[in-house]
């Protein structure tokens, strides 16, 4: 049976929680902590935090985000943007994160991913890569929320960061974000058979059909979700149910939690 | 009564999360690295994340091997947790051979690159897996133990490469299988006890696995 993780993302900027399309046109939705637990007591496997101003302009609030939803929320917390060294990962571990989502930092760095690995173990060293596509079956890097490019082979990309030592990649295609039109499937297919580590899927979720496809014929580990859950088009409930109704075994299971 | 906790802080990881799930059952938690307050404990944990040998590292550099092994002779309750319990056994093989704290008998291996089909699969183990009681035990195996009050097949959150092997079978308390193989999730010797995946992450589950462990 495939095993499949569901993944809230918030994108966060200052001290709210944010939502735009392709990772730009950003409106405000509210109190990310207020969206966070929602999603734990609907039933979600993770949360996923970006800042998503951070490494633009050099700071970070989410520290503080991060250490208020470990009051509340007992699931496992990833937080990115603008970490770029072993103190920054050290604090937000410390801050209550679990894992932390390296972009910017990594590809200007590669061999922070190593650090990270060595010093905290590959289980919470996430690879994040915003992938934009140049051709049928090639993809650039982006950073800087799809703003900046690399010339980088997103699959070149992702091979050699889980030879560094990242634990789990999580993949978001900058051309699908935020438009709900379904996920780029041959993005998501062609860099989980290149890797040996998870994946996660992320941007264009819209309806059910998009997770099957992707975890079916992308062969994602995870699916990071956005927008359909922010705008309250799907529910954890409904998701979950879909999920299981299609053979995945998710990762809550409800009929034994008390 | 409150019950009073103490949490092993040896530089490594992420302390918060476990105490919040402890107060959030009620304990009262305080952090340390002084071995003499380690001793003094009611209850103790260890939490754990990263490189076996950076934490046993840790624990050296501040005097704490001895005084948990000391600990773990009183009878006291402990809870080792993911890298933590690892380090109750004897040694790993995580880059290197190094040695443990030697709380329970056997050694900690890489999870297997090939499912039980010799089909290659992906590490880390990362995700919701399921607990089950160790082959031949049925749920009556649990009772008055760290999880009391669980039903076979209730869903925690692992994260891990390397595997606990305990190599006393009694030892076992709880175990998960990933891509068909075997994995001690939950180690257990009198009262001290060891869980590979993370209860304060793991959820309402979770959150009942520590409550038990306040209830020891």
């Amino acid at each position: 049976m495939k095993n499949l993780r569901l993944i809230a993302r918030l994108d966060i900027k200052g001290p709210n929680l944010v939502k735009g399309v392709q990772l730009e046109g950003l409106r405000k939705l509210g109190d990310p902590n207020v969206f966070a637990k929602k999603y734990y007591e609907a039933g979600i496997d993770e949360i996923l935090y970006i800042d998503i101003v951070a490494s633009l302009y050099e700071r970070n609030s989410l520290f503080e985000i991060v250490r208020r939803t470990t009051q509340d929320v007992f699931i496992p917390i990833t937080a990115g943007g603008g970490l770029r060294s072993i103190d920054d990962v050290r604090k937000m571990l410390r801050a209550g994160a679990d894992k932390v989502a390296i972009n910017t930092a990594a590809l200007k760095r590669p061999d922070l991913i190593s650090e990270i690995s060595n010093t905290f173990g590959s289980q919470c060293m996430v690879l994040s890569i915003q992938a934009k596509k140049v051709s049928s079956g090639q993809w650039e890097c982006y950073y800087d929320n799809g703003r900046e490019h690399t010339e980088r082979d997103v699959v070149e990309w992702a091979q050699q960061g889980a030879a560094l030592g990242a634990g789990e990649i999580l993949l978001t295609s900058v051309d699908r974000e935020g438009t709900a039109k379904g996920f780029d499937i041959e993005l998501v297919n062609a860099v989980s058979n290149s890797v040996a580590i998870p994946v996660i899927a992320g941007g264009g979720m819209g309806k059910l059909e998009d997770m099957n496809q992707v975890v079916t014929e992308g062969c994602a580990d995870a699916v990071a979700m956005a927008h359909v859950l922010h705008y309250g088009k799907l529910t954890v409930g409904n998701i979950s149910k879909e999920a299981v109704q299609k053979g995945f075994r998710i990762g809550r299971d409800f009929s034994h939690e008390a | 009564m409150r019950h009073k906790v103490t949490v092993v802080d040896y530089g490594v990881g992420n302390l918060l999360s476990v105490c919040r799930a402890l107060t959030h059952n009620g304990a009262d938690v305080i952090t340390t690295e002084d071995p003499e307050k380690i001793l003094e404990a009611e209850r103790l944990v260890l939490p754990g994340v990263g490189a076996y040998a950076d934490a046993m590292n840790g624990l050296r550099v501040r005097n704490l091997v001895g005084a948990i092994q000391q600990y773990a002779q009183t009878g006291r309750p402990f809870l080792g947790i993911c890298l933590g319990m690892q380090m109750m056994l004897d040694n790993s093989e995580e880059f290197g051979s190094h040695e443990g704290l030697g709380l329970i008998p056997g050694s900690v291996i890489k999870i297997s690159a090939t499912d039980i089909d010799e089909k290659p699969h992906k590490v880390p183990h990362i995700g919701w897996n399921t607990l089950k009681q160790p082959a031949g035990r049925d749920a009556t195996y649990w009772q008055d133990t760290l999880l009391r009050g669980l039903q076979t097949d209730a869903s925690v959150y692992f994260v891990h490469s390397f595997t606990a092997l305990p190599s006393v079978q009694e030892h076992r308390l709880a175990d998960t299988y990933y891509g068909g193989r075997l994995i001690s999730a939950v180690i257990h010797r009198d009262n001290l006890y060891g869980c590979q995946f993370h209860p304060e992450k793991s959820g309402p589950i979770g959150l009942k696995i520590i409550e038990n462990f306040l209830c020891l």
